[in-house]
């Protein structure tokens, strides 16, 4: 067996320097990252990226910074196996290994002076983190802006921070509900889909935006549709292992088709009949 | 709309492209070719059981032989591949490789052959798996022809393989009057024939006993292995999704993987570091992985998208006859049985589509061979 050295193979990383690291709660830590030269990541929000750490593994992660943001990028690593709990041990000035981005993220050149409705339950607020800001950022461009969180506790709850000054801007509607909480907790009690028929809208000209755990899609789809938005403004993240990112190792596939290259965005009428995708 | 390989037709024949080598002349055929190149050649290890290994002389190779337990897959994309090299002790410092090996791959049979042709299309599809196509043109890839079925397990004429559809650098073919035909089909292969003088041109009477014995093959298969038209097996894949028959397979498989590993078509894998001594060195590697292991599909929460043996049966199954059309318009059922021969359950590829057939009442008995 011969050995040839290569400068351009599809596994090729970058070296990421962590400049920032926040514990948001105890199984989730957020990474801000730097290319080297401080080149821009130059993602679409709702893209991922592949993150390594040498000598313990590769995984897909969201990017959950909006592309508005220059000269770094940011990530947010919940602590649930081998490689995130590596990960999240890491501290400022330290590397990872980073390839992307990859696959379809959310269509942002098509939501000029639409209304934008965001539902995340749990951690799919990280990757919505994106867009959202990315929204936020572009305010002007886009009619109304509602966002519905949905958590497990309060404590559960990414970005807090953020979800208060969402709460008081008056140019966003956002709400928020957990499946349970003591008696200190004054908002809203509930699944997140009893947040959607409060909602005022018109269907016509509203995209939704859903990311969440695999078992809320059905349920999150079902009321939106009963709202009448229309199916190809339903727009979903789906979640899949990936090992290449590049279409060929066969772990994110879902039917006939590859998740890390056609998705991980796809809108709901692309993806209503595939049997395996939600 | 679905566009399907088209059947081998008769082929026009060109004289100069064929040589005759006798087959006394064979084991000086191949030292010749070890003294050029490292040749590797089906072997057999008793039991009917064929492996592809490096041989040094004609001797060791085992010509007739039926499918061996893995496909040439294995030098194409090894079963391991180290794709970098890292050294973290300052930093993640990464070093991608490629790994070849310059070699005469002999006696690939036409479905092997049609294995290779499908793997070269999904690692050339963009983004391109650089490694897989540098490597693939180290290899020069002799075929070697099946006069009749290597046993009955093989559907190679339901997928149109039984016959040579390219892919190949020389094709041999034992004329079975002692001497082989062989087909010139690149410039690489030219090369190799003129280097080596021991064919002689081939003469009409060459070519017609070759027509005689591809008109006997003909006869051979002159049927599908399963009562379906080869055209018709999307729309059968179109209506079987739920059919019951998969859950009958869900109560028979054992969840091994080895009808993945022996299949010449599948291609997974996963990715995985393995880190030397002093835990700061040490290699990434591609490893060849299964979607019939239920952690292949399963998510960080934990969450599993195919959890029933059944649904990775039937992943495996539409991803030979319905996925690949849609995305490359072929099968990738090469027909070569592995995956039947091979299946501890007793799995068998005919009876399962034979099922499917019988279940869609889509029978087609009178099938026969159209060219």
């Amino acid at each position: 067996m011969k050995t040839l050295k290569r400068k351009d193979s599809e596994y090729e990383i970058k070296k990421g320097r962590i400049f920032r690291t926040k514990e948001i709660t105890d199984l989730e830590k957020l990474f801000e990252i730097v290319l080297p030269g401080g080149e821009n990541l130059n993602h679409e929000p709702g893209q991922f990226v592949m993150v390594s750490l040498l000598g313990v593994g590769e995984a897909p992660f969201s990017v959950s910074s909006s592309p508005t943001k220059l000269g770094s990028f940011e990530l947010v690593v919940r602590n649930v196996g081998k490689l995130t709990n590596a990960i999240n041990r890491l501290k400022a000035g330290d590397e990872v290994g980073i390839r992307g981005p990859f696959g379809n993220g959310f269509p942002v050149h098509i939501l000029d002076g639409s209304d934008l409705l965001f539902v995340a339950g749990g951690i799919g607020i990280v990757p919505l983190h994106s867009l959202i800001n990315y929204a936020i950022d572009n305010r002007r461009d886009f009619g109304k802006v509602s966002i519905l969180l949905g958590c497990n506790r309060p404590e559960d709850m990414l970005f807090s921070d953020e979800l208060d000054e969402w709460t008081k801007r008056l140019d966003i509607n956002f709400e928020c509900t957990v499946d349970r909480a003591d008696s200190g907790w004054k908002g809203n009690i509930g699944l997140i889909t009893s947040l959607i028929p409060g909602i005022n809208l018109i269907p016509e000209r509203t995209f939704a935006f859903v990311v969440g755990p695999p078992i809320m899609y059905k349920f999150v789809v079902a009321k939106l549709l009963e709202k009448e938005i229309p199916e190809r403004q339903i727009l979903i993240s789906l979640e899949r292992h990936m090992k290449c990112g590049l279409g060929k190792c066969g772990h994110c596939q879902i039917n006939g088709i590859y998740c890390c290259q056609e998705g991980p965005v796809f809108s709901y009428d692309k993806i209503k009949d595939m049997r395996e995708s939600i | 709309m679905v566009v399907l390989t088209n059947p081998p037709e008769e082929r026009l024949v060109f004289m100069e492209q064929y040589v005759v080598l006798k087959k006394r002349d064979f084991n000086d055929f191949i030292a010749a070719v070890t003294r050029e190149q490292k040749v590797f050649a089906p072997v057999a290890k008793g039991h009917n059981q064929y492996a592809f290994e490096e041989v040094t002389s004609g001797n060791q190779i085992a010509i007739d032989y039926i499918p061996t337990i893995l496909p040439p897959k294995k030098y194409f994309m090894p079963q391991y591949e180290t794709i970098a090299t890292y050294d973290t002790f300052n930093g993640q410092n990464m070093e991608s490789v490629m790994e070849y090996e310059d070699m005469v791959l002999f006696g690939v049979h036409t479905c092997d052959l049609a294995g290779i042709q499908c793997l070269n299309i999904v690692f050339s599809q963009q983004p391109k798996d650089t490694n897989y196509l540098m490597r693939k043109n180290k290899i020069l890839i002799i075929g070697y022809e099946c006069n009749s079925y290597c046993d009955e397990y093989a559907s190679c004429r339901l997928v149109y393989n039984h016959l040579p559809n390219g892919g190949y650098d020389l094709f041999f073919t034992n004329l079975e009057n002692g001497s082989f035909i062989i087909h010139i089909n690149t410039l690489i292969g030219e090369e190799l024939v003129k280097k080596i003088k021991i064919f002689k041109e081939a003469d009409d009477s060459d070519l017609q006993t070759l027509e005689d014995l591809r008109e006997r093959k003909r006869k051979i298969f002159a049927k599908n292995e399963v009562p379906i038209e080869h055209e018709k097996i999307p729309e059968l894949f179109d209506k079987v999704y739920d059919s019951k028959i998969w859950n009958e397979l869900d109560k028979r498989c054992v969840a091994c993987g080895n009808c993945t590993n022996v299949c010449p078509t599948c291609y997974c894998f996963d990715v995985i570091d393995e880190p030397n001594l002093d835990l700061k060195t040490g290699r990434r590697y591609r490893r060849w992985d299964s979607c019939q292991n239920e952690e292949f599909a399963k998510v960080a929460g934990g969450e599993s998208f195919r959890s029933e043996r059944g649904a990775r049966q039937r992943h495996r199954y539409y991803r030979k006859f319905s996925y690949s059309i849609e995305k490359f318009s072929r099968f990738f059922c090469t027909g070569c049985g592995r995956c039947s021969r091979t299946c501890m359950a007793g799995i068998d590829l005919k009876e399962t589509l034979t099922k499917l057939v019988e279940e869609q009442d889509m029978k087609n008995p009178d099938a026969g061979y159209r060219g």
